[in-house]
């Protein structure tokens, strides 16, 4: 029911009377019409995520690479938190001046 | 597909994996809400290697499982007796009314469409000025603008022969339903990422402060629920809860502000019976006086009485995680998707369904047999 699925948009025009902003979006060479309605910032090469006919989100570029490399820093975070616990407790050092 | 291809990858998933693996220390239960993510951690087969100790449990997220016996009726009713074209989206068509489905009503004659988009419904309403026609607005919160959208289109072209059979429910109140359940396991959620699409992070934070449990907003795809996973069992170990969000290249923190004033415009939040479950306080969308002529529950005022569940189906038990499809006495005997005794048998996001199309429990109930 929530199915929704990312698509390009390929052009973009008015239907409805010029009452709704539709666009012809791309999901892997299959042509869809999607209403633009809640993305009006969209425009053609966007991604566009796809419900029911209505696109509800622009696919994010920068954040959808995250996932990729999610491991690697937490696997940095806690590489760094043991490197921290095996160093000395900075508060034991006094000001040798 | 760009940004669907990539969170399948094998090698990613299994990397995910095998972190899961590293991080789990004592056993978890976590549920997943929305019935889009239980049909791919089974389709994918993500349930057959997780690890042992983390139990993945299945929520009510799935609005044609819990749309009330009553107002399939009534959409029956409407195609039937009232001449109506009755649009629908695929999903609700085989679900079982009180006495048939909507696809056997349309086998017997009844004008009913099957539909992409409510935008279709308000065409055929245009192209067909002598009758009235009646969508079925089904639907979580994904669902809302889009159904909102067909009325305000309607109006705005002055079309008057166009109404919604309105059933909305909303996820927040269900995920209270199930923790407030004395019976309830659940230490953590993978909440549903197209809904958070529309109405954002925020409604979680006063869940996991009140119940102190980690909320992960996770995507659908097998590397993003694996991430999501991972994410909520970190949560888990380091006895931390926050509302977290792993499907940021979709999910903004704030929602979609246009559809949420898309769907306000139109609907109100209203008392809701969940059917297999109960009336849950403010948990679904009504049609606003303002659009009573959009609604069609006042424009054709039928009533119809709430029909009593088929006594064997513990639909109820499944959607709040009590139980699991296989701990139905009837699962895959008396209650197939051919022949469904309830909803979840039925629905395209039902449990029962998921297990019973991609896991290997029907092959086991055959081998029984011999």
């Amino acid at each position: 029911m929530c199915l929704a699925i990312p698509g390009k948009i390929k052009s973009i025009e008015s239907q409805y009377d010029g009452l709704v902003r539709m666009a012809k979006v791309s999901f892997g060479g299959i042509i869809k019409e999607a209403s633009l309605e809640m993305v009006p910032t969209a425009k053609v090469g966007d991604y566009v995520l796809v419900h029911v006919g209505v696109a509800i989100s622009i696919v994010k570029e920068e954040e959808a690479k995250k996932t990729f490399t999610y491991l690697e820093q937490i696997g940095e975070l806690e590489e760094l938190g043991m490197i921290k616990q095996q160093l000395p407790d900075p508060s034991q050092y006094k000001d040798a001046t | 597909m760009k940004y669907l291809s990539e969170y399948r990858d094998p090698e990613l998933a299994r990397q995910y994996l095998e972190e899961i693996k590293k991080t789990v220390t004592r056993p978890w239960t976590i549920m997943e809400v929305c019935g889009g993510q239980t049909h791919s951690l089974v389709k994918h087969g993500i349930l057959d290697v997780l690890p042992p100790e983390v139990q993945m449990v299945h929520g009510p997220g799935c609005p044609v499982c819990v749309t009330p016996v009553s107002l399939i009726d009534k959409a029956i009713f409407l195609a039937e007796e009232k001449n109506v074209i009755l649009c629908s989206f695929g999903d609700m068509i085989r679900v079982p009314g009180s006495k048939k489905s909507l696809l056997e009503s349309k086998a017997e004659g009844a004008d009913i469409r099957i539909l992409y988009s409510p935008l279709e419904a308000v065409k055929i309403a245009e192209n067909n000025p002598d009758r009235e026609v009646v969508f079925f607005a089904v639907g979580f919160e994904t669902t809302a603008p889009a159904n909102a959208l067909s009325v305000l289109t309607a109006e705005r072209k002055g079309i008057t022969n166009y109404s919604i059979l309105a059933s909305h429910v909303l996820v927040p109140p269900a995920i209270e339903a199930v923790m407030e359940d004395e019976e309830s396991s659940i230490q953590a959620f993978l909440a549903a990422g197209h809904v958070c699409t529309i109405m954002g992070t925020l409604e979680y934070y006063p869940l996991v402060e009140r119940f102190n449990i980690p909320m992960v907003i996770s995507g659908f795809e097998p590397v993003d629920l694996l991430q999501g996973i991972l994410m909520t069992i970190r949560q888990l170990e380091k006895g931390e809860a926050k509302v977290e969000n792993q499907y940021a290249r979709i999910v903004e923190e704030k929602g979609n502000l246009i559809a949420q004033d898309t769907i306000y415009k139109v609907f109100e939040v209203s008392d809701r019976l969940w059917r297999g479950m109960e009336v849950i306080p403010m948990s679904g969308y009504e049609v606003k006086d303002a659009y009573a002529a959009y609604d069609a529950k006042r424009k054709f005022n039928v009533n119809i009485e709430e029909a009593p569940e088929h006594e064997a189906c513990i639909a109820g038990e499944i959607m709040k995680g009590i139980k699991k499809p296989h701990d139905c006495p009837e699962f895959g005997k008396g209650c197939t998707p051919q022949m469904p005794l309830g909803a979840p048998m039925v629905s395209s996001e039902g449990s029962c369904a998921a297990y019973y199309n991609f896991s290997n429990l029907v092959n086991e109930l055959e081998r029984e047999k011999i």
